[in-house]
C-alpha cells in the first residue's frame, strides 16, 4: 500500500467526521501556536534587550568609586589623573578610549517648560565611548572644553519636553540651574538603555560642569569613567588593566579596591541565561498544551477504533496484516496532529505577529522571532505527538481477532 | 496469479479443502466449550457445498476455521494445497486474501467508498497492485454491476450491495468463496438472484463454493450438504 493512498484514505475518513477531527485538530493547534508564540516572545524578549545593551556597547566598561559591596572604608575618588591614566597606551594597550564624567540632576528650563533630566559633564571622548550620534548640531569639541564653554548637548526626550519637537532646536537659549546655556545640537534617540533612558539627559562640557554645575569637594573629581576596550574580545584584558593602574594609584591593598568596574558583556551574559530560562519555561508550559492535544488524538483514535471495530474485522478477513491496520491508524493520527501543526505554526506565527504590533502600538520596541528551530521543533514535537498517542490506539485496532471483530456490533 | 489458476483448472478434481479431526475449544470464562469435536470432511475443487445446522451447532466455528479466520484447537486443515492449521496471524491473513473470498450476510461494505474502490479491497492488501482497477471492474462486471462502478453503499440496493461484496470476494481469483447467509439479508426474489448468480460463478470460474445456512431451500440449490450438531458431523450427503 502506497503512503500516498494511505494518506488520501487517512483523509478520507477524518473527513467523514469533519467535527469531531476537526476539535481533535484543536488540541494540537493550541498546542502549537501557543509554543511557537511563547519561544518567538522569549526570543524576542532576549533579541530586544540584548540588542539594548549591545546598543551601549558591549566592549564598554564603567568604573565608578567604592566597591560594590561597600566594605571598603573611605574609598579615594576617582580623579581626571586616574582617567588620564588608563587612557595610558602602553599600561593599558586593550583599551581604546576613556571618557571620565561627571554625573548630577539639573533643573532645566525654557519659557515655561521645566524638566529635570539627568545631566552629564563630558569630554569629547564621550561621543565615541557611547557610541552617540547627532540628530542635528555639533559635538562638544576641545575648544568648549578649554572656554568652559555655556553649551548644551539635549536628548531628544528633553528636546521634546521644553521645545515639543526635536528638530531646529540648534542655536536656543535654555537654562540650568537658572544659567543660560546655548543649544549646540540633540542627540539621536537609542530607545531605553539598562540604566534608563539614554535619551533623557542633557550633555554639556566636563569643565563647564565641573566648575559651575557640579560642585565636588575635590576639584578633578570624576564621578564615573566610561571606559571602551579595543574589541569585545579583550574586555577581560581591559578590566584587569584598569584595575592594576587603579590599584597602584589608590595604592590600594589587593582584594581591598576602592572602585568597581563593571562591563556590558557581564551584563549580557546575565540577561541572557535570564530570558533562556524564560524561554525554556514558557515553551515547557506550552509544551504542555500540546502534549493535552496529544492525548486528545488518542482518546479520539480510541473511540474511532471501537467504532469500527467492524471494518477492522472485515479488512482483516480479507487479508489485510496486523501490520496493515497498524499503519492505518497510525497514518490517521499523525494526520491530525500534522494538520494541527500545520494550522498551529501559522496560528502561533499570527499570535506572536499580534503580540510584536501591541507591543510596538505600547511603545516597546519588541519584535517576536518565530525562529526556524521553533517551527522545526513545533513539526517534529507535533508528529511525534501523533505516532506516540497513535501507537496504543493502533495497536488495540492492529491486534483485534477477525472474528470477534466482525461479530462486534 | 495464472499460474495458480491453471493449477486449479489442472487438479480440478482433487481435494480444495481436506479436515481431518478438527476441534475447536473456547474457554467462557472457567467453563470450556467444545464447539468442534473431531469433524473430518473433504469438499472438492469445484463443489457447491451447504453447511447446515441449528444455532449452537458449531456451524460460525466450521466457517471461521474453514475460512482461515481462526485457528482449530487441534486437528489437521489443507486449504488448496497448504497446510494452514499452525501458521501465524499474517500468513493466515495472507491464505485469507489469496485463496478465500467472503460473501456476509450483512454485506459489510466500507460506507464512504465507491463500489469499485470496495471491490479493490483485498487487491491492496495482496501486494499486486499492478492493473487492480480493470481487475475490479472485471469482477464488477461478472456480477453485472459495471454501470454502477462510482456508486457508494448507500446508494444502492440490498442485492446490489450484495453483488458489490461478491464481486469483492471474486476479485483476487480465489480457491474458495465462503458465503455466510448471504441472501439472510434480502427478500425472496433477490435472494434467489444472488444464489443464481453465486451459482453462476462456480459454473463460469470454477470456484468452489461453501454456502453457511439455514435456509433448507438453499441448501437444495447444493450439490452437498454438511449438517453439523453439537459440534459433530451429523451427516455428508
Amino acid at each position: 500500500m502506497s503512503i500516498g493512498r494511505a494518506f488520501l484514505e487517512a483523509l478520507e475518513s477524518l473527513s467523514g467526521n469533519k467535527l469531531r477531527s476537526g476539535l481533535t485538530v484543536l488540541g494540537i493547534v493550541i498546542g502549537v501556536a501557543a509554543v511557537i508564540a511563547m519561544l518567538a516572545v522569549g526570543k524576542g524578549a532576549e533579541a530586544s534587550i540584548t540588542g539594548s545593551i549591545s546598543g551601549i556597547g558591549t566592549n564598554l566598561l564603567f568604573v565608578f568609586r567604592g566597591d560594590q559591596a561597600d566594605n571598603v572604608r573611605n574609598p579615594k575618588p576617582l580623579t581626571m589623573g586616574d582617567a588620564q591614566a588608563l587612557g595610558d597606551q602602553f599600561a593599558a594597550p586593550s583599551i581604546a578610549a576613556v571618557a571620565p564624567a561627571l554625573q548630577g540632576d539639573a533643573a532645566v528650563s525654557f519659557g515655561g517648560e521645566q524638566t529635570s533630566p539627568q545631566l552629564f559633564g563630558v569630554t569629547p571622548a564621550y561621543f565615541q565611548v557611547r557610541n552617540l550620534t547627532l540628530a542635528e548640531g555639533e559635538l562638544i569639541t576641545e575648544e568648549h572644553m578649554l572656554g568652559r564653554a555655556s553649551v548644551v548637548l539635549l536628548g531628544p526626550e528633553v528636546a521634546e519636553g521644553l521645545f515639543g519637537h526635536t528638530d531646529g532646536i540648534t542655536g536656543e537659549t535654555i537654562r540650568i540651574e537658572g544659567q543660560p546655556f546655548r543649544v549646540i545640537g540633540v542627540l539621536e534617540s537609542k530607545g531605553g538603555g539598562a540604566f534608563g533612558s539614554e535619551d533623557n539627559q542633557v550633555l554639556v562640557p566636563f569643565t563647564t560642569a565641573q566648575t559651575r554645575l557640579i560642585r565636588r569637594s575635590t576639584s578633578d573629581r570624576v564621578d564615573i569613567s566610561f571606559v571602551q576596550a579595543v574589541s569585545v574580545d579583550v574586555v577581560t584584558q581591559a578590566t584587569e588593566e584598569i584595575a592594576q593602574i587603579l590599584r597602584t594609584r589608590h595604592r590600594t591593598p589587593v582584594g581591598a579596591d576602592d572602585f568597581t568596574i563593571f562591563s556590558q558583556q557581564d551584563l549580557l551574559t546575565t540577561f541572557q541565561s535570564i530570558t533562556g530560562i524564560l524561554t525554556i519555561f514558557l515553551g515547557g508550559i506550552a509544551g504542555i498544551s500540546l502534549l493535552v492535544g496529544g492525548i486528545g488524538i488518542m482518546n479520539i483514535m480510541l473511540v474511532s477504533v471501537t467504532e469500527r471495530t467492524r471494518e477492522i474485522g472485515l479488512r482483516k478477513a480479507l487479508g489485510a496484516r496486523r501490520r496493515d491496520i497498524l499503519i492505518q491508524f497510525l497514518t490517521e493520527s499523525s494526520l491530525l496532529s500534522l494538520i494541527g501543526g500545520i494550522i498551529g505554526i501559522m496560528f502561533g506565527w499570527l499570535i506572536s505577529f499580534a503580540v510584536g504590533q501591541i507591543a510596538s502600538a505600547s511603545g516597546t520596541a519588541f519584535t517576536p522571532v518565530v525562529g526556524i528551530d521553533a517551527v522545526a521543533l513545533a513539526t517534529i514535537f507535533s508528529a511525534i505527538v501523533g505516532l506516540f498517542f497513535g501507537i496504543y490506539p493502533a495497536n488495540r485496532a492492529a491486534g483485534l481477532e477477525p472474528v470477534e471483530a466482525l461479530r462486534y456490533e | 496469479m495464472a499460474g495458480q489458476a491453471a493449477d486449479l483448472v489442472g487438479n480440478s478434481m482433487s481435494n480444495v479443502i481436506e479436515a481431518r479431526d478438527l476441534r475447536k475449544v473456547y474457554k467462557m470464562g472457567e467453563v470450556e466449550v467444545e464447539a468442534l469435536r473431531g469433524v473430518s470432511f473433504h469438499i472438492k475443487s469445484g463443489e457447491v457445498i451447504s453447511i447446515m445446522g441449528p444455532s449452537g451447532s458449531g456451524k460460525s466455528t466450521l466457517m471461521n476455521t474453514l475460512g482461515c479466520l481462526d485457528r482449530p484447537t487441534s486437528g489437521e486443515y489443507v486449504l488448496d494445497g497448504e497446510p494452514v492449521a499452525s501458521l501465524n496471524d499474517d500468513q493466515l491473513a495472507s491464505i485469507r486474501n489469496r485463496k478465500v473470498g467472503f460473501v456476509f450476510q450483512s454485506f459489510n461494505l466500507l460506507s464512504r467508498q465507491t463500489a469499485i474502490t470496495n471491490v479493490e479491497l483485498p487487491l491492496r492488501y495482496s501486494g499486486n497492485l499492478e492493473g487492480r482497477r480493470e481487475r475490479a471492474i472485471e469482477a464488477l462486471k461478472a456480477v453485472g454491476l459495471e454501470d454502477r462502478m462510482t456508486h457508494r453503499p448507500y446508494e444502492l440496493s440490498g442485492g446490489q450491495q450484495q453483488r458489490v461484496a461478491i464481486a469483492r470476494a471474486l476479485v483476487n481469483k480465489p480457491a474458495i468463496i465462503m458465503a455466510d447467509e448471504p441472501t439472510g439479508n434480502l427478500d425472496s426474489k433477490v435472494g434467489s438472484e444472488i444464489m443464481s448468480l453465486l451459482l453462476n460463478l462456480n459454473k463460469d470460474f470454477g470456484t468452489t463454493l461453501i454456502i453457511v445456512t439455514h435456509d433448507p431451500i438453499i441448501a437444495e440449490q447444493t450439490q452437498r450438504s454438511i449438517r453439523l450438531r453439537d459440534g459433530l458431523l451429523e451427516s455428508a450427503s
